[in-house]
């Protein structure tokens, strides 16, 4: 419970008062501050320097180790006081924590120093508040890359009993493991150079003989560079087939990039070699030696500059993304100006607004070829804004891509656009949890608590109350409150899976009512709302999911042989008389429900809670009350 | 024709200064028209004797009482939305606004907005410490919405709902509307003895006075403090 929350209980409560009038119901008794001490003084010594506070103020945090009964290991009885051995630097922001409700980050302080800080008093990180998250999720993401980065490196280290495949694959991705290693990433290095500089110089003219244009140097050592590309690709392809072999998963391998560009790299030749005597195809089969260039993003594997440039133009994605669409943008509506300009004008070359489309990109970009110029005054002017323009929008995503990339390549890391989401979420879903934690709580504690009564109420007032160790007084209270507003709508709390439970179920099914066990609880019975719960608990001589319109009128006739029953007994309102109910009673109870068949569907009072799990049932019967007869049953008990 | 005269003349002067300190470059930032008044609203209480003699608790109770209060609101008075938040805590599964709004409402005597400490304490100790008789005024004045001595059958309904509405919809059994509706014919039988469709205070203290259970209830929280 919040600190907020404890400060306000006392009004809370005393405006619950406002609810008694309309309870038909009586309500459920208060807990009892056993201990009325006094507020006192603690005082907390944290490595020599002396906090004081409240007892009240730590007691708002149960679950904590101040404010629980876990600080007494921690208690000097010559000195009167708590001694932490701990930073009393990083204790501040504790302390602050309990007084105010808000747990802060400080930034000087270092990230797994107040991480154990917190986990040694007990608080989850979890809360820090609003203003100081950011900082401490971003210090916390640093820190644990720089630590997995360390791990990294020592990743190396050569395992026992890696089998051949595992050899091969660790001998590809890091080549400095071994000596064959490197010298395969050596040569696969300068086959792609070779292929690279083929590829150029094949379209060098070279050398013409006399009575033809000049020849490029392809069409004149055909054999020669046919040759060292068929080398070449016999290379990357026995390297490729290699890489698959021993890659730990082959598909995630295949959908890799690298591999990918691999295959683009030798694909051309192979379907070269398939197509080469189709005249029609031949322009297709040109179009294909393009992508022989993409051999060059094999080096990407042998540089880590290429492959970070990568990563940030991924990174990135958003930034030129809205550069592009900027630039769109901006061309389409200068190209039109200038077209609608240039229209008046003769011999223009502002023909269309495509056309106009080339001469916006070139001014924008402030290449400025100058073979399209605008004539007409109009179209000069808005000429110029046009190239002004160009400057700014260009100018405006760089600086992102540039830090970006300063950051990506100091740092070497993988997209965390994406990890911060999921730790936004996650966030959002443990916060989310520790407020349902709150209703479970209550739910929980009222099995529990029912216990606590019935003990307070039987037993000696002298005895110690049973207190689970999770429920302050505070917690008591609220539940309590929780219970008298239970009492006061004749509703109850359930989870929201019964819920969504009972909401499937047929409402129309009756159910088993209380069960002879009444007597273990305090008797409501006697005492008598228009509702009747249905957490009751199951009879034991039936199972509840078999027999469900058997019990429909066996159900009925027990509700009615109980509505007999409170009528009868002279009832004296609280709760000692169902605790003087025999056993024979008891039984007696069972056997009349059998032979007694009325038509009155009332509704009798609700059993109390069950502390043994929950029973689960259908809901009510529908709304056929009869009121007048509830309501002579509450005269009746009331006596 | 004058008010249109003058709103179109300082729109144009507010043009003419954009236009200006679009030329002239300056920084769009300071503009004086907007600047926010803090409006710190300091309250500071009565001293303790007198709260000592208005209410019926001791010093220390006081002591701790508005410790727990200065700590959670630092300016010395609440407002509604504070209120609200604070219910929304209590009750995380319902919705609490409505019933927020009502008891802000009979809280604050003098209706000014926001509450002092003077006049939550003064509440808390009739609450807590005070005759049957009073409680029961606070109550009706809690369920007399408009305070015109007067509880109707729709400020009934309207109170009532805003208490279903803390409990939320995880409930069983489900809610329905007639429930409400039950539940207000049901007071309305009890309470009102001339059957002329409003309860009057002096019908409500003599019904409830007769009734044991709400006697009994009154007085459960009585060592809340």
């Amino acid at each position: 419970m919040a600190a907020g929350v404890a400060a306000w209980l006392p009004f809370a409560r005393a405006a619950a008062i406002g609810w008694m009038p309309v309870a038909n119901c009586p309500m459920p008794l208060a807990p009892r501050d056993q201990s009325k001490r006094q507020d006192e003084l603690i005082v907390l010594n944290v490595s020599g320097r002396r906090f004081q506070t409240w007892r009240t103020t730590l007691d708002r945090y149960p679950d904590t180790l101040l404010g629980s009964t876990e600080k007494e290991f921690f208690y000097n009885e010559e000195t009167k006081e708590y001694f932490f051995d701990r930073d009393p630097d990083a204790f501040r922001s504790v302390l602050n924590f309990y007084r105010t409700g808000k747990l802060h980050y400080p930034r000087y302080e270092c990230i797994s120093a107040y991480d154990e800080e917190l986990a040694f008093f007990g608080i989850i990180p979890e809360i820090i508040g609003d203003c100081c998250y950011e900082e401490y999720k971003d210090r916390k993401r640093e820190n644990a890359e720089r630590l997995m980065d360390d791990q990294e490196e020592n990743k190396d280290v050569k395992l026992p009993n890696m089998n051949f495949r595992e050899t091969m694959w660790r001998a590809f991705e890091n080549p400095h493991t071994s000596t064959m290693a490197l010298v395969f990433y050596y040569v696969t290095g300068f086959f792609i150079a070779i292929s690279v500089i083929t590829n150029v110089v094949e379209t060098v003219p070279c050398g013409s003989t006399p009575n033809q244009k000049d020849v490029p140097c392809g069409e004149r050592y055909t054999v020669a560079f046919f040759c060292m590309d068929t080398a070449c690709v016999m290379i990357f392809t026995v390297e490729y087939l290699m890489r698959l072999f021993a890659a730990p998963s082959r598909y995630r391998f295949m959908r890799s990039v690298m591999s990918i560009i691999d295959v683009v790299a030798i694909l051309p030749y192979y379907i070269g070699l398939v197509m080469t005597n189709n005249e029609d195809v031949s322009g297709a089969f040109v179009t294909l030696r393009v992508f022989r260039v993409f051999r060059i993003f094999k080096f990407s594997r042998h540089s880590q500059g290429l492959r970070i440039l990568g990563y940030t133009l991924k990174s990135c994605a958003s930034e030129l993304g809205f550069l592009l669409f900027s630039l769109t943008m901006a061309i389409i509506i200068f190209a039109t100006v200038m077209f609608y300009a240039e229209k008046g004008s003769s011999s223009s070359k502002f023909t269309s607004i495509p056309a106009s489309f080339w001469y916006t990109i070139v001014t924008m970009t402030t290449l400025g070829y100058g073979d399209m110029v605008p004539k007409t005054i109009a179209g000069k002017i808005f000429g110029s804004i046009c190239s002004l323009s160009g400057v700014l929008v260009i100018a405006l995503p760089v600086p992102v891509i540039v830090s970006n990339f300063s950051r990506i390549y100091h740092q070497n890391q993988r997209a965390d656009k994406r990890r911060a989401q999921k730790v936004q979420k996650a966030r959002l879903s443990r916060i989310r949890i520790a407020k349902m934690g709150s209703s479970n709580a209550y739910l929980q504690s009222k099995r529990n608590g029912l216990f606590n009564e019935l003990l307070y109420l039987t037993g000696s007032e002298g005895e110690e109350l049973h207190r689970s160790k999770t429920t302050s007084l505070l917690e008591s209270q609220h539940h309590h409150l929780l219970h008298c507003l239970e009492k006061t709508t004749a509703h109850e709390f359930v989870d929201e899976q019964m819920y969504e439970q009972n909401c499937t179920e047929n409402p129309l099914q009756s159910f088993p009512s209380q069960s002879p066990s009444l007597s273990s609880h305090e008797g409501f019975t006697s005492t008598c709302c228009s509702r009747r719960s249905h957490k009751s608990i199951p009879l034991p001589n039936s199972s509840m999911s078999t027999t469900h319109t058997h019990m429909h009128s066996q159900g009925l006739q027990e509700l009615s042989a109980i509505d007999i029953q409170c009528v009868e007994q002279p009832c004296h309102g609280t709760s000692r008389s169902s605790l003087n109910l025999n056993p024979n009673e008891k039984s007696q109870l069972n056997n009349r429900a059998q032979q007694i068949t009325t038509a009155i569907i009332s509704l009798p009072s609700p059993p109390p809670l069950t502390s043994d799990g929950v029973g689960h049932g259908p809901p009510n019967p529908p709304a056929t009350i009869s009121t007048t007869v509830s309501s002579n049953i509450v005269k009746v008990s009331a006596l | 024709m004058s008010s249109r005269r003058r709103r179109c003349k300082r729109q144009l002067i507010k043009f003419t200064q954009h236009i200006a300190r679009l030329i002239s470059g300056t920084l769009k930032s300071d503009n004086e028209d907007e600047e926010l008044e803090s409006t710190t609203e300091r309250y500071q209480p009565e001293n303790l004797e007198q709260l000592q003699s208005q209410t019926h608790f001791s010093r220390q109770e006081l002591q701790l009482l508005y410790r727990g209060f200065k700590n959670e609101c630092p300016s010395g008075v609440v407002n509604e939305d504070t209120f609200k938040n604070i219910y929304a805590l209590f009750f995380p599964m319902g919705d609490s606004a409505k019933y927020a709004y009502f008891l802000f409402n009979a809280f604050d005597k003098d209706q000014n907005g926001s509450l002092s400490f003077e006049e939550l304490v003064c509440d808390l100790s009739v609450l807590l410490r005070g005759t049957t008789e009073e409680k029961l005024n606070w109550a009706f004045n809690l369920y007399d919405i408009n305070k015109d001595g007067h509880i109707t059958k729709e400020e009934m309904f309207d109170t009532l709902k805003s208490i279903y509405d803390l409990m939320g919809k995880s409930i069983h059994p489900r809610l329905k509307d007639e429930a409400v509706r039950q539940h207000v014919r049901m007071f309305f039988q009890k309470m009102d003895i001339n059957q002329d469709g409003v309860v009057t205070i002096d019908e409500f203290i003599d019904c409830c006075q007769k009734d044991e259970n709400i006697m009994q209830s009154l007085k459960i929280f009585d060592n809340a403090v």
